[in-house]
């Protein structure tokens, strides 16, 4: 064990843990969020996502020593008050089933539409590709990711 | 963020609704008002049986919950808002929702002043969790029921309230008033606001319940037909939901499995000096061939079930076949039965209309075609997983599970503890298709909080999941068809073989993993259900045949089989229907022209109107689409993108389906990709059509998911598609440009008042690796008998053909 320092949504904590534990489970097991979940421990499907200073990254396969910047869960989306777009448009078009994915699709396309305000169906689909969904909601996901996009534009045709 | 042991969290109830606080209400003594209904006496506040007693006697710590009290099912608050308590559960396919909608329309109570309870063992009456598609058509009456009937008790209670006849009074938005005279009036919280019904409902079982009211005529429900969101979605969407894989409790710890490395190894020794220093370390817990570590840490258990030295001695022989060589397999094996015992008579395995040997020898043209399509998995997102907590001599289980009732039950026998001692409390948690894993990691926690005294977390990892789930059954198919000189089809012989010998039930303390590790091995294999085709086609000779095989070993193997989304239909749909089309072919027919003939070859109906609802929703697939008829192949094959559309349909009990896929398909790679999807669907009545609309999205790319990728892959010793990668999945890269969702009406008298709402939970699962073969058969003129149709088999077979 020892003392590793980190800075989650906007909190900083010190805890005291193996510097090799994967974050995702300092974050689930020692900071209590639940945006973040186990879903392979391989980097395959997404489930684990948070962004680490405004970028996708797998929290199962990252040592809380390698983490350098700001991380930002599910939760930290909307902390202080209003939800964030993205999380908007999934309530809008009703996009989770059972939902256990659904963190890392929105965090997914957070990252996407921060970098690329208005990607075209191609560079969605493959900006989303990587993040797996079960419930196969992808059609409702995408129709959200391109309702967030025109919604952050400021397009006042959009439909709340 | 934790609770302490024993006490659930609250998912965001009035305090009063968690356990203690409505198990001392149902306890607690209310009105006592007599009613009186058309000169029958009902029991409003009577004890009028025994069942009344035993919620207010009873001393066990968790007794069952009383199905013929009202007050089981609902309370109503003096702030005029109501709970739901329903023992179904909701996988995301918004159920809760679309309950919730109904019993507000039946109670007349704003939507937004009501809340729903799903499957908590202690406080929602058994209705069975999930299964079956049953929620909406079956457990929903019993929720409408109730509803009324309280609605009714509180018409009778405003009617002493304020001196007027029920019949001069009007409920409406969570309160009763004098018809013509709104000013007089008297709320829901008013009139029983936390106090109890006190009434007695009558059935002979759970599904039968039913008070003396009347459900509403469809014409007088208001949200009914509503697309209200579903409830659960923004707490899922903002990271506030507690699920299964959540709950933390003090002095919890973390264990993971260790399986055997060959199916069927069994154990020889474990040397516990390999983790005995590992930090965190608790103990190592096996028993037969069961091995879990545990360890105060998630990580530290993780890392100690990799590092654990086992040794396992391989079985004598090969477990089963390859996945290469597994329906060559099955065509040669000898079936476990022929023939089946009817009365005093033992009969084949079959059924017989008309004589379809002479048919098939007399025909103008006989088709003949083989089928092969592989065992798959559930392969949750998230790994099979549940806690429990032994405090206090009681255990608690809080996972997804979808029967959790069956869950308790069978964990309790498992234990050998009685079943008042164990709660189980369902929670979100990723998808419940069935017979899921879900079942055997509660199991897991179980034996490990009572082996240890403490409260147990497990999950598995994800290797574990995608191995070692529970399989839906390989089928292997041989079927004939006779056309006659005018291209009719006069006979249909369809023989299926299954490998399903040792079907694994629900909840079974013989069959679950950890039993079946243990040694523990049920008296008879139970075989899982053999449905043919279902489809409403007349054909006058015509034989249906299935046959279980089994492979080598039949338990501890991951290859067990279990309920899998419509378990069997995607298998047998695909078979059938892609021979339909085949036929359709040889008749130089079009494939919808085909079917709708064969559908209105017969004028014969049943209860549920299938046949007349069948055509209706092929010729709504058809027209919703824009289907230009034709027979198969396109004609139009040229350049390196091949485009063809293919229809499918089925129904599922009283649900039916037809689908058109349009697909492109890729000369130089083989890739499929699904661009348009038009689903027709006729359930009755839609009770919230964005929820059903979604559930039917996610049961087509489910399917496509099945169709495209998913396999078992396994040598002669083991799984070996075991990840991602070595078990693909459907992506957003496949995903269809454009999903339509037509709903169907084709009752014979659509605007009936009764008319009924059927279940969609996996119906509109059953066509889809038929229509999407169907469609690369019309895009490239090959057909494609083996699923799933994934890049290397379609280039494959384009080659073969010179395509």
């Amino acid at each position: 064990m020892s003392e590793v320092t980190l800075s989650v949504n906007g909190v900083t904590h010190t805890l005291d843990v193996d510097p090799s534990t994967p974050l995702l489970y300092v974050l689930r097991n020692d900071l209590g969020l639940r945006g973040p979940r186990f879903g392979c421990g391989l980097g395959q499907c997404g489930t684990c996502t948070v962004l680490m200073e405004g970028r996708a990254i797998r929290s199962c396969m990252r040592p809380v020593s390698r983490v350098q910047g700001e991380i930002t869960t599910l939760e930290g989306l909307s902390a202080d008050g209003p939800l964030h777009p993205v999380q908007q448009a999934w309530i809008d078009e009703q996009v989770p089933q059972c939902g256990y994915c659904q963190n890392g699709q929105i965090l997914t396309a957070v990252a996407l539409l921060d970098a690329n305000p208005s990607p075209t169906d191609d560079e969605l689909r493959q900006a989303m590709n990587p993040v797996l969904c079960r419930c196969m909601t992808y059609y409702r996901i995408q129709a959200a990711v391109r309702r967030a996009a025109r919604a952050m534009a400021g397009d006042p045709e959009v439909e709340r | 963020m934790t609770g302490s042991p024993g006490v659930p969290p609250e998912r965001g109830l009035a305090p009063w609704d968690g356990t203690v606080a409505r198990r001392a209400f149902l306890k607690t003594s209310g009105l006592f008002v007599l009613a009186f209904y058309g000169g029958r006496r009902i029991g409003l506040g009577h004890p009028a049986s025994g069942s009344r007693e035993s919620l207010t006697e009873d001393t066990a710590l968790y007794p069952e919950v009383d199905f013929r009290q009202l007050d089981s099912w609902l309370v109503v608050r003096e702030d005029d808002t109501a709970t739901f308590y329903v023992g179904k559960t909701d996988g995301g396919q918004g159920t809760g929702t679309a309950i919730r909608q109904m019993m507000c329309d039946e109670l007349d109570i704003p939507f937004d002043r009501t809340s729903l309870v799903m499957g908590r063992t202690d406080l929602t009456v058994d209705q069975g969790g999930s299964g079956g598609s049953d929620a909406i058509e079956r457990d929903a009456v019993v929720a409408r029921r109730v509803a009324a009937e309280a609605r009714r008790v509180l018409l009778e209670l405003a009617s002493d309230r304020l001196d007027v006849p029920v019949a001069e009074l009007t409920a409406s938005e969570g309160s009763v008033y004098v018809t013509g005279d709104p000013s007089r009036r008297v709320t829901y919280g008013q009139l029983v606001g936390g106090r109890r019904f006190d009434v007695v409902l009558t059935g002979s079982n759970v599904n039968a319940t039913t008070g003396v009211a009347d459900i509403k005529p469809v014409q007088e429900l208001r949200l009914v037909g509503q697309s209200i969101p579903r409830y659960d979605i923004p707490a899922k969407v903002d990271g506030t939901l507690e699920w299964a894989v959540d709950v933390r409790l003090p002095g919890m710890v973390h264990a993971r499995n260790v399986r055997p490395p060959v199916a069927g190894a069994r154990l020889v020794s474990i040397d516990n000096s390999s983790v005995r220093d590992l930090p965190g370390f608790v103990r190592v817990v096996s028993e037969g061939n069961y091995v879990a570590v545990v360890c105060e840490r998630e990580e530290q258990a993780i890392e100690a079930a990799e590092r654990l030295d086992v040794r396992w001695e391989s079985p004598e022989s090969a477990p089963f076949p390859s996945s290469e060589d597994l329906f060559a397999y099955m065509r040669a094996a000898e079936p476990v039965s022929r023939t089946r015992t009817q009365g005093s008579r033992t009969v084949p395995l079959e059924q017989v209309e008309g004589d379809p040997g002479a048919a098939l020898a007399a025909a103008a043209t006989v088709v003949e075609a083989e089928y092969d399509y592989p065992f798959q998995g559930h392969t949750a997102i998230g790994p099979a997983h549940a806690l429990a907590d032994p405090s206090d001599g009681q255990m608690t289980v809080y996972t997804n599970d979808m029967k959790p009732y069956s869950h308790r039950t069978g964990i309790a026998e498992f234990l050998g503890m009685p079943p008042e001692e164990v709660r189980v409390l369902w929670m979100e948690g990723p998808q419940l298709y069935g017979r899921t894993a879900a079942d055997d990691a509660g199991f897991e926690a179980a034996y490990l909080a009572r082996t240890l005294g403490r409260p147990v977390r497990v999950q598995w990892m994800r290797h574990e999941e995608t191995a070692w789930d529970t399989k839906g059954p390989a089928f292997a198919f041989a079927l004939r068809g006779g056309l006659d000189e005018q291209g009719n089809l006069v006979a249909l012989d369809y023989a299926a073989r299954v490998a399903n010998y040792a079907h694994v039930g629900y909840n079974e303390p013989d069959t679950v993993l950890i039993g079946q590790l243990m040694g523990r091995r049920p008296s008879r294999p139970s075989a899982g259900g053999a449905q043919p085709p279902s489809d409403m086609y007349a054909i006058p000779n015509r034989r249906w045949e299935t046959l279980t095989v089994r492979l080598p070993l039949a338990f501890e193997t991951p290859l067990r089989t279990g309920n899998l989304r419509d378990p069997n239909g995607p298998q047998v749909t695909f078979a059938a229907e892609s021979f339909i089309d085949e036929l359709a072919t040889a008749a130089n027919a079009d494939p919808v022209e085909f079917r709708l003939r064969l559908l209105r070859a017969s004028r014969e109906d049943d209860e549920a109107f299938r046949r007349a609802r069948s055509i209706a929703v092929v010729e709504a697939a058809a027209e919703t689409y824009g289907w230009d008829p034709r027979p198969s192949p396109n004609p139009a094959r040229g350049g390196e993108i091949l485009t063809g559309r293919g229809m499918a349909y089925a129904y599922r009990a009283r649900t039916a389906v037809a689908l058109v896929a349009e697909v492109e398909v890729h000369r130089d790679t083989g890739r499929v990709w699904v661009k348009r999807m038009t689903c027709a669907h006729d359930c009755g009545l839609v009770i919230n059509p964005d929820g059903l609309e979604s559930t039917i999205q996610g049961n087509l790319l489910h399917g496509l998911s099945r169709a495209l990728y998913e396999e078992v892959r396994f040598d002669t010793e083991k799984v070996t598609s075991v990840d991602w990668r070595t078990h693909p999945t459907l992506t957003h890269d496949d995903v269809p440009e454009r999903i339509d969702v037509a709903f169907v009406n084709g009752d014979p008298d659509p605007d009936r008042p009764d008319l009924p709402h059927y279940g969609a939970g996996e119906p509109s699962h059953k066509p889809v690796a038929a229509a999407v073969a169907n469609a690369i058969y019309d895009a490239t003129g090959v057909r494609i008998r083996r699923v799933p149709l994934r890049a290397e088999r379609v280039l494959a077979a384009l080659q073969a053909a010179g395509a």
